[in-house]
C-alpha cells in the first residue's frame, strides 16, 4: 500500500477513471432500456383498452350518451360557472378546517387536570362528528337551522352547508393531526423540555413541525375529498359544478355533462397532489441522510 | 476465484462526494481475511461514510469496492446478496424501536436466512448472555441504556454470522469495563475467523485489537500500517499531530 502525498494530489484536478465512465455508460443504457420498456408497455395497455372499449357491443350508444362533443360544449361553461361554488367553499372551508382540526388535536393532547374539561369536550366533539353521517349533518344545518327562525342567523344554504362541512371535516382532520403528533418520538419532547422550552413551546417548535410534515399526504386526501363533498351543498339548492351538469343531463338525456364535470375535478386535483409530493420530497432530501436503500 | 491471498475487502481508489464536498478522495485499503482493520481520523474525516459505501448504502463516485474479489459496486451486482454477507453496527445503533431486543436480533436470521425461530432465539440468547444482556431479551430498545443499546446492535450484526463485520464506533458509549468486554468479543470473533473493519476514537482499543490501522485525513489514507508503527513511529507529520492531540486528551497512553 502506498502512502499518497495529500498536498500534491490535492492540487491535481480530479479526472473520472475509465471504470467510472463505463459504469455511467452502463447506467445510462439501462435507463434508456427501462424508459423504452415503460413506453412500450404503456402504449400496449392503452391500445388494448381502446380496442376492448371501441369493439364492445354497446359502444355506439355509449359514445353518443357519454362522449357527445355537442353536449360537452354546451355543458362546459355551466359546469365552470358552478365550479366557482365548489372552489369558494373549498378554499374557505379548507382553511377553517385546518385551523379548527389542529386546535382540536392539540386540545386533546393537553396534559394536566386543569385541561380535563377541554380534553373531554374536544374528545366528545370528535366522537360525535366522526360518527354523524355527512349528509345528515348537512340536512340538519341547511333545513333545521332556518326552521328555528333565529334572528340574525343566516338562511343562506351555501353558508350553512359550508358550516356543516367544517363541522364534520374538522373532526376527520383533527384525527389526522393527532396521529401525526403521536408519531413524534417522545425523546423529541424530552429534548425540547430539557432545553427549558415550555410544554406549549415544545409543541409549537419541535413536535408540530415534525407532525404536520408527516401528515401532509393524508391531509391532502381529506382536502381532495372535501373538494368533492362541497357538491353536497346542492341539496340546499346551490348550483355547483355537478348540479349544473345534472341539470343539463336531465334535460337532454345525455350523460356527457357528468363526464365534463368529472374531468374538471380531476384537473383540479392533479396539480394539488403533485405539488404536495414535490414539497415533501424536497424537505426530506434536505434533512435525511439519504443513500441507496 | 478466492485464493488465500484475496483480501476479504478491497477498496480501490474510492471517491465519494456529497454535492461539492469531496469526503473520500482516493481511498485504497486491503482487508485480509481474519484480520481487524481500524479506521482512525478526525471527526468528519469520512469513517462512517466509508462504511456506508462498503455496505452499499451510498453510491460511490469512482473507484471500486471488492468483496472476496467480486466488484460489489458494479451496477450489475446483487446488492441484497452483498449486504447479506456484511454485518453492520451503526454509530447511532439504528435499532428497531417497535421490536423487542430478541426480535431485533432474530429478524434477519429468520426472515432473510431462513433459520427457524427456536434456533435463532437460542443463538441470540447465547450472544446476549455473552455480552451481559441476558436479562434484557424481552425489553424494548428505548428502555435500555446507551451502552446496552450498543451491545444489542453488535449482537444483531453478529447473529447472521456475516463474512465481514463493519463496526462504527462500537465503544463510544461503553464504560472501561465494557470496553474490555467488547474487546474480548472482537478478539474472539477474530480467532473464529471473522474479518472486521472498525472505526474508533479509542486509540488504545485500536492498538490492542487491530492488525492494521488506517489514518484517514483529507479524503485519503494518509498513513497505514500495523498499530505499533502508526502509533509508535508515525511517518507523516499530520498523523503525529493528530496522535499528540489524542494523547493530550488522554485517549492514548504516550509511548
Ligand atoms: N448524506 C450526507 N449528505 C451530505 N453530507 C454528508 C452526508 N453524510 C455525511 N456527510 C458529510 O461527510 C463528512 C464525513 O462524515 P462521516 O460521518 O463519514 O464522518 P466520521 O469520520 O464518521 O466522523 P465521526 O468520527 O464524527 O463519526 C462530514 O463532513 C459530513 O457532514
Ligand atoms: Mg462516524
Amino acid at each position: 500500500m502506498t502512502v499518497t502525498d495529500a498536498t500534491v494530489s490535492a492540487e491535481e484536478p480530479y479526472r473520472p477513471s475509465a471504470r467510472r465512465l463505463a459504469r455511467e455508460a452502463y447506467r445510462r443504457q439501462r435507463a434508456r432500456r427501462s424508459a423504452l420498456i415503460a413506453a412500450v408497455s404503456t402504449g400496449a395497455t392503452a391500445l388494448v383498452l381502446y380496442l376492448v372499449i371501441v369493439n364492445s357491443p354497446g359502444w355506439a350508444v355509449t359514445r353518443k350518451t357519454f362522449f357527445s362533443l355537442h353536449f360537452a360544449r354546451q355543458a362546459l361553461p355551466e359546469v365552470l360557472k358552478g365550479l366557482r361554488v365548489n372552489l369558494e367553499l373549498m378554499v374557505v372551508c379548507g382553511a377553517l378546517i385546518l385551523v379548527f382540526g389542529l386546535l382540536l388535536a392539540v386540545a386533546r393532547t393537553l396534559r394536566g387536570p386543569v385541561f380535563l374539561p377541554v380534553r373531554l369536550l374536544a374528545t366528545a366533539y370528535v366522537d360525535f362528528f366522526l360518527g354523524l353521517p355527512m349528509i345528515i349533518c348537512l340536512l340538519i344545518m341547511i333545513t333545521g337551522v332556518p326552521a328555528l327562525r333565529l334572528t340574525g342567523v343566516t338562511t343562506d344554504p351555501m353558508v350553512l352547508g359550508g358550516a356543516a362541512l367544517v363541522l364534520t371535516y374538522s373532526a376527520y382532520v383533527s384525527e389526522v393531526f393527532r396521529a401525526g403528533i403521536q408519531s413524534v418520538h417522545p425523546s423529541q419532547r424530552a429534548a425540547a423540555r430539557s432545553l427549558g422550552l415550555s410544554n406549549a413551546q415544545a409543541m409549537r417548535y419541535v413536535v408540530l413541525p415534525q407532525a404536520v410534515r408527516r401528515v401532509v399526504p393524508p391531509l391532502l386526501n381529506n382536502l381532495v375529498s372535501l373538494q368533492k363533498d362541497t357538491g353536497l351543498v346542492s341539496i340546499g339548492g346551490v348550483i355547483d359544478a355537478v348540479y349544473a351538469a345534472k341539470i343539463i343531463a336531465v334535460q337532454s338525456f345525455n350523460y356527457t355533462p357528468y363526464l365534463v364535470a368529472g374531468l374538471v375535478f380531476i384537473v383540479l386535483t392533479v396539480p394539488m397532489t403533485r405539488f404536495t409530493d414535490w414539497i415533501t420530497a424536497r424537505m426530506n432530501r434536505r434533512q435525511w441522510q439519504g443513500g441507496l436503500v | 476465484m478466492t485464493t488465500p491471498a484475496t483480501p476479504v475487502l478491497r477498496l480501490e481508489s474510492v471517491r465519494k462526494s456529497f454535492g461539492d464536498q469531496v469526503v473520500l478522495r482516493d481511498i485504497s485499503i486491503d482487508v485480509p481475511a481474519h484480520s481487524v482493520t481500524a479506521l482512525i481520523g478526525a471527526s468528519g474525516s469520512g469513517k462512517s461514510t466509508l462504511m456506508r459505501c462498503t455496505n452499499l448504502l451510498e453510491d460511490i463516485d469512482d473507484g471500486a469496492i471488492l468483496l472476496d474479489g467480486e466488484d460489489v459496486t458494479d451496477p450489475r451486482a446483487d446488492q441484497d446478496a452483498v449486504r447479506r454477507r456484511i454485518g453492520v453496527v451503526f454509530q447511532a445503533y439504528n435499532l428497531f424501536p417497535h421490536m423487542t431486543v430478541l426480535d431485533n436480533i432474530t429478524l434477519a436470521p429468520r426472515r432473510v436466512h431462513g433459520v427457524g425461530r427456536a434456533e435463532a432465539e437460542d443463538r441470540a440468547r447465547e450472544l446476549l448472555d455473552r455480552l451481559g444482556l441476558a436479562a434484557k431479551a424481552k425489553e424494548y430498545p428505548d428502555r435500555l441504556s446507551g451502552g446496552q443499546q450498543q451491545r444489542v446492535a453488535i449482537v444483531r450484526a453478529l447473529a447472521t454470522t456475516p463474512r465481514l463485520l463493519l463496526l462504527d464506533e462500537i465503544t463510544a458509549a461503553l464504560d472501561p469495563e465494557l470496553v474490555g468486554e467488547v474487546l474480548a468479543v472482537v478478539r474472539d470473533l477474530k480467532i473464529q475467523g471473522m474479518t472486521m473493519v472498525l472505526s474508533t476514537h479509542e486509540m488504545s482499543f485500536a492498538r490492542e485489537v487491530a492488525d492494521q490501522v488506517c489514518f484517514l485525513d483529507a479524503g485519503v489514507v494518509l498513513e497505514q500500517g500495523p498499530p505499533e508503527q502508526v502509533f509508535g513511529d508515525p511517518r507523516e507529520e499530520r498523523t503525529r499531530q493528530f496522535l499528540s492531540r489524542i494523547v493530550a486528551a488522554g485517549r492514548l497512553a504516550p509511548q
